[in-house]
């Protein structure tokens, strides 16, 4: 079950995101995970509640996209569904080398952020008021 | 106004980074790493100490670390060969990562070694997505485990640049299909080499050190289709 470490490791980068951007919380986080990435979404989902706990992702959306593998044939051209459990030859040319073009995503596609008025570093600055940087 | 961050970013891109210098600053040091994955008890250590005894015999420096959640017993096996080894624990960790390797590795691995067996925790699930900076991973598979092991673990074998059969001396006791077993390799792993070993009878073993060491004398590895080595994300998709 490394799923906890995965996601402590998505934690640490989007707090490092939250932190770049002044943000004091994350609204959303999109992640894509790809069919053979190794990972089962749903032990993602679990793991990623204990580790968000008293972080700025503690109340953040989770928004996981599953990404089913395709596969490119080097011989014919053709891209094919890889399916459940997967073949990664071609289908039609068995000696052909494959390449997977989708399907080994594990990744932060994006992080949503409260607007910028909400932030209260950001909100200090343009109020002028004390406590500087 | 809610702040989109468009990231595209690994999760795991600081282990690849990390395993990537690692590959390159053993390289410097002529050092090349060979990742071993399997489940527990499929033979693996007991490989693993005779193919140290016939590296050493051929001249060439090689080392050992072998993770474990607890005990130091296989490294107590695998230095009956005569190999440098160090126990890496985990502590109840399911996988190793570049970052462990590498601390471990720091002021222990001896001048002039030349190979590097990492045997990794016995799990074909989370040690797969784990790059460890080496040049060839393979994977291992004992005959009694069952012929369509491949398919239900298709991102250890899909991403192995070698595997090798083990305990091919019960093969027979143990109704293993051989053709069953390529077949479902093959599904997920086109072309990859197989070597049927046994550390009982010593089968394989030497086939298995000549594959090892032509790798780290330079011959391109088969290229895996799931090769762990090639982490990069893929072309942004339309949205």
């Amino acid at each position: 079950m490394h799923e906890l470490s995965i996601a402590l490791a998505v934690v640490e980068t989007v707090e490092e995101v939250a932190r770049e951007h002044g943000a004091a919380s994350v609204e959303a986080v999109q992640l894509r995970v790809g069919q053979l990435a190794g990972v089962v979404p749903d032990a993602l989902r679990f793991s990623l509640e204990v580790a968000a706990q008293g972080t700025p992702l503690a109340a953040a959306e989770l928004v996981i996209e599953e990404v089913p593998a395709r596969a490119l044939c080097e011989g014919c051209r053709t891209e094919f569904a890889v399916g459940t459990p997967p073949r990664l030859g071609c289908p039609r040319c068995p000696d052909a080398a494959t390449t997977v073009v989708a399907g080994r995503e594990l990744e932060i596609a994006a992080v949503r952020l409260p607007p910028a008025a909400a932030c209260p570093a950001l909100a200090a600055s343009t109020l002028g008021s004390e406590g500087g940087p | 106004m809610c702040r989109n961050v468009d990231l595209r970013q690994a999760v795991l891109a600081k282990n690849h980074a990390l395993a990537d210098t690692l590959r390159t600053e053993l390289a410097a040091r002529g050092v090349r790493v060979v990742n071993l994955l399997s489940s527990p008890g499929s033979g693996k250590t007991e490989l693993l100490t005779l193919v140290l005894r016939r590296v050493r015999e051929r001249g060439v420096p090689v080392a050992a670390i072998t993770a474990d959640l607890a005990t130091e017993n296989d490294a107590r096996r695998l230095a009956a060969s005569g190999a440098p080894v160090k126990q890496v624990l985990t502590g109840g960790l399911c996988h190793l990562e570049a970052e462990q390797v590498r601390g471990h590795l720091d002021g222990w691995l001896p001048d002039g070694t030349r190979l590097l067996f990492v045997e990794n925790v016995g799990n074909l699930v989370c040690p797969a997505s784990y790059d460890l900076g080496e040049t060839l991973r393979i994977a291992l598979m004992s005959v009694t485990e069952g012929e369509d092991k491949p398919v239900k673990y298709p991102t250890a074998f899909g991403s192995a640049h070698l595997v090798a059969l083990t305990k091919t001396d019960l093969a027979q006791a143990a109704g293993f299909d051989a053709a069953a077993f390529t077949a479902h390799l093959g599904q997920v792993n086109p072309g990859v080499e197989v070597v049927r070993t046994s550390a009982r009878t010593g089968q394989g073993v030497d086939t298995l050190v000549k594959r090892v060491l032509a790798v780290c004398e330079g011959a391109p590895p088969h290229r895996p289709v799931l090769d762990a080595r090639h982490h990069a994300v893929h072309p942004a998709v339309p949205s």
